[in-house]
């Protein structure tokens, strides 16, 4: 057990996290902005994986990883379009059609895998780039500071979705639509009109969430490649209390529990892996109990806006 | 102010009336609740026969082979109800749980639970006759998927857990579960031996075995036990107290909660028996088909039984048929991928889009209803509907709720 928790160790489990994080945080983040507006896009997950797919599949045939990584954010786009549609303009119940939403893009993005790519692939994802000067710091440096791209844009996200809830005309309607729709819409917000940019400017996000695992963290497309990813990236908002920082927290203490019991398998740690691997979710169920903010939930959060009903 | 507005309207008992009146057979609104969901199938199959076409495969080809698959041969037709009857426990469950708007998502999960613990009690009281081994173990797996679904209801009734996380989360710690015990103690000791070490339970002695209703195939006793229990799920929600209180939860929960029923137990009760049907779905795979536990045995058999559910509008005889639907894309998915070499992922992502068209047609089959005047007064009507909608929120916090909508 001693060497668990050597310096070098830490230091490589805290690495591991940040990779982690990355996939999650873009995913919650965005999935912020649908619920700040009041809906709840429970086919983040589906989402990822027909992204992820894309983003592999263009990389891999167009050799351009920047095209890959545009592709995905089409593609989380254009389900944006389809969950919006049903759960806004059709005012469907929220829980069903994102689990409608997750099944097709799980069912869609093994179809089209197994018929367009069919084996094992693997692509160079987005290299290390090394920040100069604060690489170089010892221990904080590699672990912070020698990482993709995608993985540092997972992190400036964070002020930025915190600068455009809480700093932006746009954020405060966002907001508004989410608390209150009805006098929202009486002012003259297109209640509609905002939450479709919300769930889309989200389901972008959760496209690029897909893609930062396939192009830039695992380099490959499978089955499921997410494993439940996107579920857990719902639950991480509901336990960041909808806010953009709340979710780095969560998004952090899941991913260095994740990442530590990883570690704890390479090392040959006397746990079964399935013990290791159960950790990090039952670790969700323990937060949600424990969630504070809950005051901060958006007031007309799963529900539809109908004009003259309320 | 949704909640001064929706209690104080008189005609909300009425909404409760209703429900209560809703057992008694209105035929065009069968008629829209099975239009709507063949229409939802319908469009799903088209949407997936264009996709075809743009990956250069034959669509005509794949569909033909897909119903020959489900029908076309004895085997063929035997193992679409082999299928089905899992779906149709699951889809039971998921009823319940929906009638009384808690959504249940851990279905994968409360099968595995459900199978772990048929095949642990089988094993353990090996010696007993089949005509006592049959029900407990049945009773065993009907208790386990109750725990895995009651896990969730007390976290959702004391602490304000959201069931759809929380339930999707024990998805994910009943396979480690399962994994852990596979590798372990419920390993099969004959792989030990051998030293294959599989991933698999040992053969459950054959008296528990569910006798086959035609030979040579895989259909079992469990069929009939499905359709049975899916005619007894009828009578209780729309015969009995509790069932009642079920449906009037899931309609109007604030107005339940001024009648005096217990909305958060009732709706932890509600999540419980829908852990307790999946468990059943796992109990019959074991011992009707499987004669073991091993990996994979779920088969996305919890996803699919909330597709079944919704397509049986949420009723559980209209269940039997939705889920005789699925238990045949199923089988003939597979027939698919063998004959035609489309993969039979496309039928999940069909079935993804049958859920989209179902959830998103809710609309119009209100707006339909509305101007039929079966809701009598539309405003109500939806006024019923914004409260489903809030129920989950008030569920969660209730300490928050209340002080929010008086608000305004």
């Amino acid at each position: 057990m001693k060497n668990v928790f050597s310096v070098a160790v830490i230091s490589g489990i805290l690495n591991t996290m940040v990779g982690l994080a990355t996939p999650f945080l873009y995913a919650a983040l965005g999935e912020t902005i649908a619920q700040t507006s009041g809906v709840v896009n429970l086919g983040v997950d589906g989402i990822m994986l027909l992204a992820a797919f894309t983003a592999f599949a263009v990389a891999l045939f167009s050799g351009s990883l920047w095209l890959g990584l545009l592709a995905a954010a089409v593609a989380g786009l254009l389900l944006g379009l389809l969950m919006s549609f049903v759960s806004v303009t059709l005012k469907a119940e929220q829980g069903v059609s994102g689990i409608g939403l997750y099944m097709f893009g799980l069912g869609m993005s093994s179809l089209l895998f197994k018929i367009l790519i069919g084996t094992v692939k693997t692509v160079q994802g987005f290299p290390p780039v090394a920040i100069p000067l604060l690489a170089d710091i010892p221990v904080v440096g590699p672990i912070l500071f020698r990482n993709n791209v995608l993985v540092y844009g997972a992190f400036l996200l964070v002020p930025v979705v915190w600068w455009l809830l809480e700093k932006t005309t746009l954020g405060l309607k966002i907001k508004s639509v989410g608390q209150n729709p009805a006098a929202a819409d009486s002012v003259g917000i297109s209640v509609d009109g905002i939450r479709y940019l919300s769930v889309c400017l989200g389901a972008v996000l959760a496209g690029i969430a897909g893609a930062s695992l396939s192009i830039s963290l695992l380099n490959l497309f499978q089955d499921n490649l997410t494993a439940g990813q996107g579920f857990i990236a719902v639950a991480l908002v509901y336990f960041g209390g909808w806010s953009p920082v709340g979710v780095l927290g969560g998004a952090l203490l899941f991913s260095v529990v994740n990442s530590f019991q990883l570690w704890v398998q390479v090392l040959g740690v006397k746990i079964p892996s399935s013990v290791a691997v159960m950790l990090p979710y039952i670790l969700t169920i323990a937060a949600l109990t424990v969630t504070i903010n809950r005051m901060r939930q958006p007031a007309a959060l799963n529900r539809p806006f109908e004009r003259g009903e309320t | 102010m949704v909640l001064e507005e929706t209690i104080l309207t008189p005609g909300k008992p009425a909404a409760l009336l209703r429900a209560r009146r809703a057992g008694t057979l209105d035929w065009s609104t069968v008629a829209l609740n099975v239009a709507l969901p063949v229409l939802g199938v319908v469009f799903a199959l088209v949407l997936g026969a264009i996709l075809l076409v743009i990956l250069r495969a034959n669509p005509l080809a794949a569909y033909a082979a897909l119903v020959n698959g489900a029908v076309g041969t004895r085997f063929g037709a035997t193992q679409t109800l082999v299928k089905a009857t899992p779906l149709l426990l699951v889809g039971l469950g998921i009823c319940i749980a929906f009638r009384a708007n808690v959504i249940n998502i851990g279905g994968e999960g409360q099968i595995i639970i459900g199978a772990l613990a048929a095949t642990w009690w089988p094993l353990a009281f090996s010696t007993w006759p089949g005509w006592l081994l049959i029900p407990s173990t049945m009773i065993a797996g009907f208790l386990g998927g109750a725990i895995w679904g009651f896990i969730p209801g007390i976290l959702k009734a004391r602490l304000n857990v959201n069931e759809i996380l929380s339930t999707i989360m024990l998805n994910a710690v009943a396979l480690q579960l399962m994994n852990l015990l596979l590798q372990g103690p419920l390993m099969d000791p004959a792989g030990v031996k051998a030293r294959t070490f599989l991933a698999q339970s040992a053969q459950l002695p054959a008296q528990v075995w569910l006798p086959r209703l035609v030979p040579r195939t895989l259909l079992h006793a469990g069929a009939i036990v499905a359709v049975v229990l899916a005619i007894l799920v009828y009578v209780f929600l729309w015969r009995t107290t509790i069932g009642y209180q079920i449906r009037a939860v899931g309609l109007n929960p604030h107005a339940s909660r001024y009648s005096g029923i217990t909305v958060p137990t009732v709706q932890a009760l509600s999540l419980t028996l829908a852990g307790a049907f999946a468990g059943l779905a796992g109990t019959v795979e074991v011992i009707g088909v499987q004669h073991r536990l091993l990996e994979g045995l779920t088969s996305g058999y919890g996803f699919t039984g909330i597709v079944a559910a919704l397509l049986g509008s949420l009723h559980p005889i209209g269940l039997i048929p939705a889920s005789i639907l699925f238990g045949g894309l199923l089988v003939g998915a597979d027939t698919m991928q063998r004959a035609v070499q489309v993969p039979s992922s496309l039928v999940d992502a069909l079935l993804g889009l049958v859920v989209l068209f179902v959830s998103g047609s809710a609309l119009w089959s209100r707006r339909w209803a509305a101007r039929r005047g079966i809701g009598a007064q539309r405003d109500q009507e939806s006024g019923v509907e914004s409260d489903r909608d809030s129920v989950r929120e008030s569920g969660q916090e209730s300490g928050q709720g209340s002080g929010q909508e008086e608000a305004p």
